[in-house]
């Protein structure tokens, strides 16, 4: 009885010392380990660095899923993949103003939609002051409500805006400032292009955007649709939708679909030229591509990992030569098989513990790189704990797996002829 | 399994088996051992026939030219080796069915070996190349420290515990390692040679430890080509083709000594 509760004590014991001899081993070789366990470092690190990478866009996307309101949809004109429209100029597809007239008559789970128009790149004025690169957005009223992007100063834009496509417009805070106007700016006037245009109301700032680009800094300026067309006169038209909740959001996207098809003339059985999206939709867009990201990265991990496993397993080999003598006189004063081949076993697995927590130290300073590289929207990048468990959890397999054979070589070896080396 | 395998040794250890013919205290009995090595087509006979009883508290020196067996022997004595054929009893236990686990754990608990070139590792301290072989039995760390230190005392190192062997001298070197064999208290020390790679003085200092040993009770076995070395044994074996052929107390001289071991007594192998 007494020996059944020893053994495990004696195996405890053979176990932290293991880890102890193993310790000092890796200390006294500090070269030879780190060149060792870089294949390890590399594969931990950038498995880490893209897991932290996703997690980021993931819980990114997920806020902006809260602002926006899951009930969004967005609808943009898109070449189909087969059919005779597959390869059509990209103009011919666009949508036309009128494409949408009517909808909310005929699509019952919508409750609200607006068109807008983009213009980049124009620069607006005020007095001597000029900012460059201003995206000018024509919007339809509707399209603030679904955005929520509220109008802190002033008032929004109106139905009567639209009808009388007047040159009235909505400024940002920071293109307030870029042009030193008032913080009570409203009735002044600016120039967008050459046409004058009054401000009627300051918007808050954007929340930051995963789908908005690379143009996340650059101002914004709110002008009514119609009047948009007289800055630029053909633009592409796209469509912010709202279903009445989320439970029929597919309803309204599967009668969004069928108006749009009906108003496009696209015959039965041809294909869509446009494409109806929720931010749902975007989501598990997104995670089909996390997946395969994910996959992709897990391969590189994975030959890094084997390149790095069979690095350890020639260092531990090299070792296992090296400290024939050793062995033997392990062997000599009663080490057992199990206790020299735990030994060395041990040393491969911290060996590649080791190689893991580089890693992950290196993923973690790859992370907070990627989270700070500018108009990369990867700021919420972070390594979950779950993450760090499943590196230490593969370089441990690693360590177990190519250190088998050294330690097997090592503990079979017999105690005179290894006294007799060298 | 572990269990299973040294449950006989506790046995055969605390109760000797009444069968046996070999008087009181004789705690290694060799009987028509024989290890043969194949070489190619080749049978070489490096022991051949061993008979042989050693007492508690002998102290004995094996002899012989180069070739004729000692280590061989030494290794079988010290369960590091297995006898081609023969019977081979330590401490009343018969070692020739041992598995190698159980083998392990007789040479850690009752057989201390001292090499003739020290074996000592390299980035440890004295203290722990000493405490090594307690690793590998039921001690915790307080008791392992305590019985190193005491035995390294004992060894006349008290003071150089801490020293790496890199800072040691010959010596110095051995008598670690001798405290290292007798850390586990065992039941024999043998010694291959241990005074094989050291200079004439250091050598006597050496033995001079031994026969302190001796008188604390040790029994020892230790293998020499230097008769200045062998006259500190109380009993001298002398080999020749793995065969014993002389066999008595240091202080008589042997029967027939034959001419060419004194040419191959003086290089050590
Ligand atoms: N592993 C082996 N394989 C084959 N032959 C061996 C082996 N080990 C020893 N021998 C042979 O066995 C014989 C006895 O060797 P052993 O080492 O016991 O001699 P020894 O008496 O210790 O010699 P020395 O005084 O030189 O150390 C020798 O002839 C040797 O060649
Ligand atoms: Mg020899």
């Amino acid at each position: 009885m007494k020996m059944l509760l020893q053994a495990p004590l004696v195996f405890l014991r053979l176990f932290y010392q293991s880890v102890y001899l193993a310790m000092g081993q890796i200390w006294a070789n500090k070269t030879r380990s780190i060149l060792t366990t870089i294949g390890i470092v590399i594969g931990v690190a950038s498995v880490t660095a893209v897991i932290a990478a996703l997690t980021g866009l993931k819980a990114k996307i997920l806020t902006q899923v809260e602002t926006l309101g899951s009930n969004t949809i967005f609808i943009s004109p898109r070449r189909p993949d087969t059919g005779p429209m597959q390869h059509a100029n990209f103009w011919s597809i666009r949508f036309l103003p009128e494409h949408f007239d009517g909808l909310l008559d005929h699509c019952p789970s919508v409750k609200r939609f607006g068109r807008q128009t983009w213009i980049g790149g124009k620069t607006v004025s005020h007095r001597e002051r000029s900012v460059e690169n201003v995206t000018v957005r024509g919007i339809e009223p509707d399209c603030h409500k679904i955005e929520s992007r509220p109008v802190t100063d002033g008032r929004p834009l109106s139905v009567i805006d639209e009808i009388q496509t007047r040159q009235v417009c909505l400024i940002d805070p920071k293109l307030r400032n870029e042009l030193h106007l008032d913080r009570d700016c409203i009735g002044q006037t600016i120039l967008i292009g050459h046409n004058t245009f009054y401000i009627v109301g300051v918007v808050e700032p954007r929340p930051e955007s995963v789908f908005g680009g690379g143009d996340q800094d650059r101002s914004e300026v709110f002008v009514p649709f119609k009047t948009s067309f007289k800055l630029q006169r053909y633009l592409y038209i796209g469509v912010l939708a709202e279903s009445k909740s989320a439970e029929v959001s597919d309803d309204a996207q599967a009668e969004l679909r069928f108006f749009l098809r009906r108003t496009r003339n696209i015959k039965p059985g041809e294909p869509d030229t446009f494409e109806v999206m929720s931010l749902q939709n975007i989501l598990d867009i997104f995670n089909k591509i996390a997946i395969i990201v994910t996959m992709v990265a897990g391969g590189i991990v994975g030959i890094s990992l084997l390149v790095g496993g069979v690095g350890i397993m020639n260092i531990m080999l090299v070792s296992v030569s090296e400290r024939t003598r050793e062995i033997g006189l392990r062997k000599a004063v009663g080490a057992k098989k199990t206790a020299i081949m735990t030994q060395f076993l041990i040393e491969a697995v911290v060996l590649c513990f080791f190689g893991g927590l580089v890693g992950v130290g290196f993923g973690q300073l790859l992370t907070m790189g990627i989270a700070n590289i500018p108009k990369v929207e990867m700021d919420m990048a972070y390594i979950p704990l779950w993450a760090i468990g499943l590196s230490f959890g593969f370089s441990g397999t690693v360590g177990i797996f190519f250190g088998m054979f050294p330690a097997i070589k090592a503990a079979r070896l017999d105690p005179i002829e290894a006294l007799r080396h060298e | 399994m572990k269990k299973l395998q040294t449950m006989p040794t506790i046995a055969a250890k605390a109760e000797k088996p009444p069968s046996r013919p070999e008087p009181e205290g004789a705690i290694i009995h060799l009987r028509d051992v024989t290890r043969v090595y194949k070489v190619g087509v080749e049978r070489i006979h490096a022991l051949d026939g061993i008979t042989l009883e050693l007492h508690d508290n002998e102290y004995v020196a094996v002899m012989g030219a180069s070739g004729s067996g000692k280590s061989t022997l030494m290794n079988v004595l010290g369960c590091l080796d297995r006898a081609t054929s023969g019977h081979y009893a330590l401490d009343g236990q018969n070692t020739t069915r041992l598995s190698d686990a159980a083998l392990a754990r007789v040479r850690n608990e009752r057989i201390g070996f001292v090499f003739q070139s020290f074996e000592l590792l390299g980035q440890h301290s004295a203290l722990k190349n000493v405490e090594m072989p307690l690793i590998y039995s039921k001690n915790g760390w307080w008791t392992r420290r305590k019985r190193a230190k005491k035995v390294l005392e004992r060894v006349g190192l008290g003071d150089r515990i801490k020293h790496k062997p890199n800072q040691l001298s010959g010596g110095e070197k051995q008598r670690v390692a001798i405290a290292r064999a007798l850390v586990c208290e065992p039941t024999i020390l043998m010694a291959d040679e241990p005074t094989g790679n050291l200079d004439t003085k250091t050598s006597e200092s050496i033995m001079n430890l031994f026969d302190q040993l001796h008188r604390e009770g040790q029994t020892i076995i230790l293998v020499t080509h230097e008769e200045h070395v062998a006259r500190h044994a109380r009993r001298i074996i002398r080999m020749r083709d793995g065969k014993i052929y002389d066999d008595r107390p240091s202080n008589q001289s042997p029967a027939d000594k034959p001419a060419t071991e004194k040419d191959a007594g003086g290089k050590s192998s």
